[in-house]
């Protein structure tokens, strides 16, 4: 009988757990249908020339204990840029620049200073708190003896070692709309803006939805101001390959996983699409959990009220990817040419953010979408011919089931965003080398991202922690023998952190059972 | 064609039987199974009990909860949704079976009807859409509630067969237990299947409601040389309690209707384990009831003849030490086997067969309140199990 593990699917997560079972020295095979390791944190060609990381563009939490113990920097891993500031584009003047902790210029309104550094700090020691969790496995709200139950006792006390006054914070504001927090904080249309973003981005919440607090926090539990690698994000699964490879693992590209295949309750192999059966001892799946479960597990193997609870997992994607070849680096309306390579919002307020999710509700896209800007060329010239530039957007809101579906539709939204770019940079269209537009459809079908998330399913209380991603699957194990989840879909959720491979490796070392 | 959906305007349902049970309710004795009104008692219990075991009597199932599932996956859904194989179950037969939830707790139990390759009728006690709409998720299947559209009549007893007979179901006697065939009534298909609730010889007949009340018409003109009687809920319990059969709600909780995680019931816990096959393709339960079965149970459903004849309704059940290991579920006194008896759950290990158990009984005397504390026997089987219940061809007497 082999003693092989199959990971299903090289996405970062998948890389970081292949890297750490082969290195507690596993037989490790990680199967990619793309042709290339990443998942989606990928560097890829567009147009002829012309590259730029195809879905997530910022690095925000990765976790510095996988780049230390798997010594990334050693298989190719650098920043390009360490500490990219936010800079929330003014339709009618300077735009805010802040670093995450301090607003750096462009403040509107004076008392907003302290406010913002003193609302940063108190959010990253209450991220703290949540960070905290994002190196172990959920606590279990059901035990058998003491020692189950420690991980819910130890993070009960330390949210009550957080102080009562940011105790009490945190419970209040854990599952509040970001609107109303933003509202009790700050006067600045514009700051507020630029924080509603972080609150909702990558999700089908509005800044008046409930739980984007807590997706701010999420946001925060990485670092106060994301980074950009050299090569892209691509390089960052490319320096995992190499280590998980360094490691003994082997990876095969192009063989797209069909079916995990169960016998008598026991994950046995995969079926790849060619056919081909590969025999495994355990099968660990980087892909999310409705993929994993409806369609490569098939929901007969589960317990019925588990696979409902799957098939009601709420994982509809929002964002939206364009890609823009430029000729020449765009001039955007009062900002700094130093500014330009930064991180760039359009959101210029938090009513803006609000009434561009408001068509999301009813399955429309935004007409005025807020966008996160990215221009990663500046940084590394690499990415595009000389002199030219690639811009990177993520485009928010744009539903995965858009009523009347995408593909009558597509041209017209990035008609919509092309127009909203030319507002803020006017002459924009006249740089345009070639554009791409990745609708979450598109996400879906090229990246395997069910519903187009990008988090492999919705960051709420109800997806979070030991309920991520479902009540019963927030342990890595499943009720399927030998079969794990490593993706974003479990604990501690999406962002290119690698954490939930890393922890996964771990429990499937244990030999851990749902 | 349904009817438009007027049964919000009521406030209670009735069977399509109901012209001829009111007709034969002379106590004028109702109460409600599920929504429905049906009878306690016609005239007599004991005297219905007595017909039941010594002629035939009939007994109307029409609130009995039933499922259609059709479909590709409809075995596959089958045999997801209960703990037996389900493939074993040919068409043309029925089966009991079980549900459990993902703990392995019996959610309801039900007879399983073949009615033609890939075609499936549910039979419960409780309501299962909900249940059945959840388990349906990744199959190929339709399940539809068919509970009104299908009139039902259980004719039980010795005579059961004789009156089919002399109804014109030529052949009826060589149906096997658990069998079905189908028969011309006049323009309708009447569906007649050997199953039943009373432990006896016995059948079910499924008629289109519109043919309900010629059904019961002939039905009794058939039988009144074989002395049938209309048979309500109270005999039926005592015979059913006989057989040893257990009832969802009484002698175990609905998994889904628990809050209290100790209140529900395995299969093992409830001598079912006949109906668990592990060998057979993934069910609801499955894993939980293999980690019972290699942890141990912690209840057993024991089956007790009770000294004296005080029924322990509810009653205690201690051990030697005269510690409490359990309670009565169901219990009454057997005209049959001339003995106090009782189902009754018990806290493992104890009520190992032939093992004393005793049982407190509080009874009332003239308003006075009396306690006794009786001995009882764990039995092997049930009280009643007459040779003529698997008997093929079926006796006519």
């Amino acid at each position: 009988m082999t003693k092989r593990i199959i990971i299903v699917g090289a996405g970062h997560n998948g890389l970081v757990c292949a890297a750490y079972l082969a290195r507690a020295g596993r037989e490790v095979l990680v199967l990619e249908a793309n042709a290339q390791v990443g998942g989606a944190a990928v560097t890829r060609t567009f147009a002829p020339g012309y590259q730029v990381p195809a879905v997530a563009h910022l690095l925000y939490g990765f976790d510095p204990a996988i780049e230390r113990e798997l010594q990334l920097r050693q298989h190719g891993f650098t920043d390009a840029k360490s500490r990219v500031l936010t800079v929330a584009l003014n339709p009618d003047g300077a735009p805010l620049v802040h670093d995450g902790r301090e607003v750096v210029s462009g403040l509107s309104h004076a008392e907003d200073r302290q406010a913002f550094t003193d609302f940063m700090h108190k959010m990253r020691r209450l991220a703290a708190l949540l960070k905290r969790q994002h190196g172990r496995t959920p606590p279990q709200l059901t035990w058998a003896s003491w020692r189950d139950a420690w991980p819910l006792v130890r993070l009960a006390l330390q949210m009550r070692l957080l102080g009562r006054a940011d105790m009490r914070e945190l419970l209040r504001m854990i599952t509040m709309p970001m609107h109303d927090v933003l509202e009790e904080s700050f006067a600045g249309d514009l700051l507020k803006g630029a924080l509603a973003v972080d609150a909702v981005l990558g999700t089908k919440l509005g800044p008046r939805s409930g739980n984007t607090v807590l997706n701010f926090l999420h946001r925060y539990t990485g670092a106060s101001a994301p980074r950009v690698p050299v090569g892209g994000m691509g390089a960052v699964s490319e320096s995992l390959a190499s280590a998980a490879r360094a490691a003994g693992v082997q990876i095969r590209l192009g063989a797209r996983v069909a079916a995990i295949n169960i016998e008598s309750g026991r994950a046995t192999g995969v079926t790849l699409a060619s056919g081909e059966v590969i025999a495994a001892s355990t099968v660990v799946s980087g892909a999310d959990p409705k993929t994993t479960f409806e369609r490569l597990v098939g929901l007969q193997y589960l317990e019925a009220e588990l696979a409902r609870r799957i098939h009601h997992m709420r994982c509809e994607g929002t964002a939206a990817k364009l890609h823009v070849a430029l000729r020449a680096l765009p001039q955007f309306k009062g900002v700094d040419a130093a500014l330009v390579g930064e991180r760039l919002l359009i959101a210029p307020s938090a009513l803006y953010v609000d009434e561009a999710f408001n068509p999301a509700k009813y399955g429309e896209y935004s007409t005025d979408p807020i966008v996160e800007i990215s221009i990663p060329s500046i940084a590394d010239p690499t990415l595009a011919p000389a002199g030219h530039h690639v811009l990177s957007a993520i485009v928010q809101y744009a539903p995965a089931h858009l009523n009347g579906g995408w593909e009558a539709q597509r041209a017209a939204f990035e008609a919509r965003v092309l127009a909203v770019l030319e507002r803020y940079a006017p002459g924009f269209g006249s740089h345009i080398v070639a554009t791409e537009l990745l609708t979450p459809a598109d996400l879906e079908t090229q990246f395997g991202l069910r519903g187009g998330h990008w988090h492999h399913g919705e960051l709420t209380l109800d997806q979070y922690l030991t309920l991520r991603p479902v009540p019963g699957l927030g342990h890595y194990a499943t009720p399927v023998q030998a079969l794990y989840l490593c993706g974003a879909g479990c604990h501690p959720g999406g962002g290119v952190m690698g954490r939930a491979g890393r922890n996964a490796a771990r429990v499937v070392l244990q030999g851990g059972v749902s | 064609m349904r009817t438009p959906r007027e049964h919000f305007r009521l406030v209670v349902k009735y069977t399509p039987f109901h012209s001829r049970t009111v007709a034969a309710n002379e106590l004028n004795l109702w109460h409600r199974w599920r929504d429905y009104s049906v009878a306690d008692a016609y005239f007599d219990v004991s005297l219905e009990y007595t017909a039941l075991r010594n002629t035939c009597a009939v007994f109307d199932i029409s609130p009995m909860t039933k499922h259609r599932i059709t479909g590709p996956d409809a075995l596959a859904f089958m045999n997801r949704l209960v703990t037996r194989d389900v493939a074993k179950i040919k068409p043309g037969r029925v089966g009991y079976a079980v549900w459990c939830d993902e703990q392995g707790q019996v959610v309801d139990d039900g007879t399983i009807f073949h009615l033609s390759p890939g075609v499936y009728r549910l039979c419960s006690q409780e309501r299962q859409l909900d249940w059945l709409h959840t388990a349906r998720l990744g199959f190929d299947v339709t399940v539809v509630e068919e509970t009104e559209d299908v009139a039902a009549l259980s004719l039980q007893g010795p005579t059961s067969c004789a009156t089919l007979c002399a109804l014109g179901l030529t052949g009826i006697e060589t149906l096997t237990p658990f069998g079905m065939r189908t028969f011309a009534f006049g323009e309708a298909e009447l569906l007649v299947s050997r199953t039943g609730f009373t432990g006896d010889l016995g059948y079910e007949l499924w008629i289109d409601p519109a043919h309900a009340e010629a059904l019961w018409d002939a039905l009794f003109e058939a039988g009144n040389l074989y002395g049938i009687r209309p048979l309500g809920t109270h005999a039926l319990d005592i015979a059913r309690i006989e057989a040893g059969y257990i009832q969802a709600g009484v002698d175990f909780l609905p998994a889904d209707h628990a809050i209290r995680a100790d209140r529900t019931r395995s299969p093992f816990e409830l001598d079912l384990a006949w109906l668990v096959d592990f060998s057979k393709p993934h069910f609801t339960g499955r894993r939980a009831l293999l980690a019972e079965q290699s942890r141990g149970s912690r209840y057993r459903l024991v089956r007790l003849d009770v000294a004296g004849n005080k029924p322990a309704t509810d009653a205690y059940v201690y051990d030697a030490k005269r510690r409490v290991v359990g309670t009565v579920t169901s219990a009454v006194w057997s005209p049959m086997s001339k003995a106090s008896i009782a189902l009754a759950s018990v806290a493992m290990p104890h009520g190992a067969v032939g093992t004393p158990l005793w049982a407190e009984i509080y009874y009332q005397k003239e308003l006075k309140w009396n306690r006794t504390n009786v001995e009882c026997t764990v039995l092997a089987g049930p009280s009643y199990d007459p040779p003529r219940r698997k008997v093929t061809p079926a006796p006519m007497r």
